[in-house]
């Protein structure tokens, strides 16, 4: 049991990690976005990705016994103590790679967080039902610029393309199960990732193949995300989001 | 960062945003937003008007399919109505149940 309350708030720091990687990556938008309204859009998205991690951090705070704050685990940890899926971190490059990530990451999360609110901690299935509805919104946003990009000139089909060839090595670390999380999974606390892959590939292919695109089947996946080994990206990231808790220690606003 | 030339912006249309704050109450209209698409409009409008959930229904409009009355035209379009008091319904007392009128 202590085992597997461990493994729990190790799940939920990872999650909460994801979460929080993207927001940052997506609020490197704001002020920079096509036009106002796109801006103010992925921004929103920004925030309700900081919404979700705040929500798994502060779950994992209490269940660590109130050692260490939201805060601390966001602002205070380096990069290799963070356990964030790599493809959250991927930096946001030019608009079609930013929505190419976040089309494929809003069929992730409509499909794990649907299943995630059937788990059998409370508090968890809580956090998805939340967490699915504003996915869905997410998903719905992002189809349609996918198709409008794939189907505009030659220059935003080729960004298009070149993202999907950009992200084919990091989609499959989102179907890897480690151990002790496999173990939490037969517990029925979490969702075995690994059984979305198919009908993650089904639906991201029979909508891209709509535009005549192929999302590239790759052999090579990298991971290491959940260990805390990550693309050279994420230490130039957490540097400038953590700047300010690091040079003012105990800042609040 | 690399740094991206902005989307082309010749492509977008205005739209009005209207919103009803509640049911039972009319749209009203809250401003106007860019967008490529009357899809992307309403998800707009969502973002921007609609994030500390101001209204329960929105509208989005092209600013194009407005037809509007023209500002040199009010002598004769406005004004007549000036005058013409047995129009008003102000000798109507509501009853204390109706609100929202």
């Amino acid at each position: 049991m202590k085992d597997n309350q461990q493994n729990l708030i190790r799940f939920l720091i990872g999650l909460g990690d994801d979460s929080v990687v993207l927001s940052h990556r997506l609020s490197e938008w704001c002020s920079n976005g096509p036009y106002l309204e796109e801006d103010i859009a992925l921004s929103n998205i920004a925030l309700d990705y900081i919404g979700r991690a705040r929500m798994f951090y502060q779950y994992a705070a209490e269940l660590e016994g109130d050692k260490r704050t939201e805060d601390d685990i966001a602002f205070l940890r380096n990069e290799r103590e963070y356990t964030n899926l790599l493809i959250h971190e991927l930096p946001i490059n030019d608009f079609a790679f930013t929505m190419v990530r976040q089309y494929f990451l809003d069929v992730y999360y409509c499909q794990y967080l649907l299943q995630l609110c059937e788990s059998t901690d409370e508090r968890i299935a809580a956090i998805a039902a939340k967490a699915v509805k504003e996915s869905r919104y997410h998903l719905k946003r992002s189809k349609p610029w996918i198709k409008q990009l794939a189907e505009g000139t030659d220059e935003s089909r080729e960004r298009v393309q070149l993202a999907l060839d950009e992200l084919e090595n990091f989609v499959g670390e989102l179907f890897l199960m480690e151990e002790w999380e496999t173990q939490l999974a037969n517990d029925k606390l979490v969702v075995d990732r690994k059984t979305l892959e198919a009908n993650w590939n089904s639906e991201v292919q029979s909508f891209l193949a709509e535009s005549d695109m192929k999302f590239p089947d790759s052999k090579i996946q990298i991971r290491g995300g959940r260990n805390g080994i990550h693309t050279e990206h994420l230490g130039h990231m957490l540097s400038e989001m953590q700047y300010l808790q690091r040079s003012m220690p105990g800042l609040e606003w | 960062m690399k740094k991206e030339k902005s989307i082309n912006q010749e492509h977008l249309s205005v739209y009005e945003v209207f919103i009803r704050s509640n049911r039972g109450l009319d749209h009203k209209h809250v401003g106007s937003l860019h967008a490529e698409s009357p899809e992307h409009a309403l998800m707009y409008a969502r973002d921007c008007y609609l994030r500390r959930s101001e209204g329960v229904s929105v509208w989005v409009v092209n600013a194009k399919d407005i037809t509007a009355s023209q500002e040199e035209d009010i002598a004769n379009f406005i004004d007549p109505m000036d005058d013409k008091p047995y129009r008003h319904a102000t000798h109507y007392v509501l009853p204390d149940n109706v609100t929202n009128m």
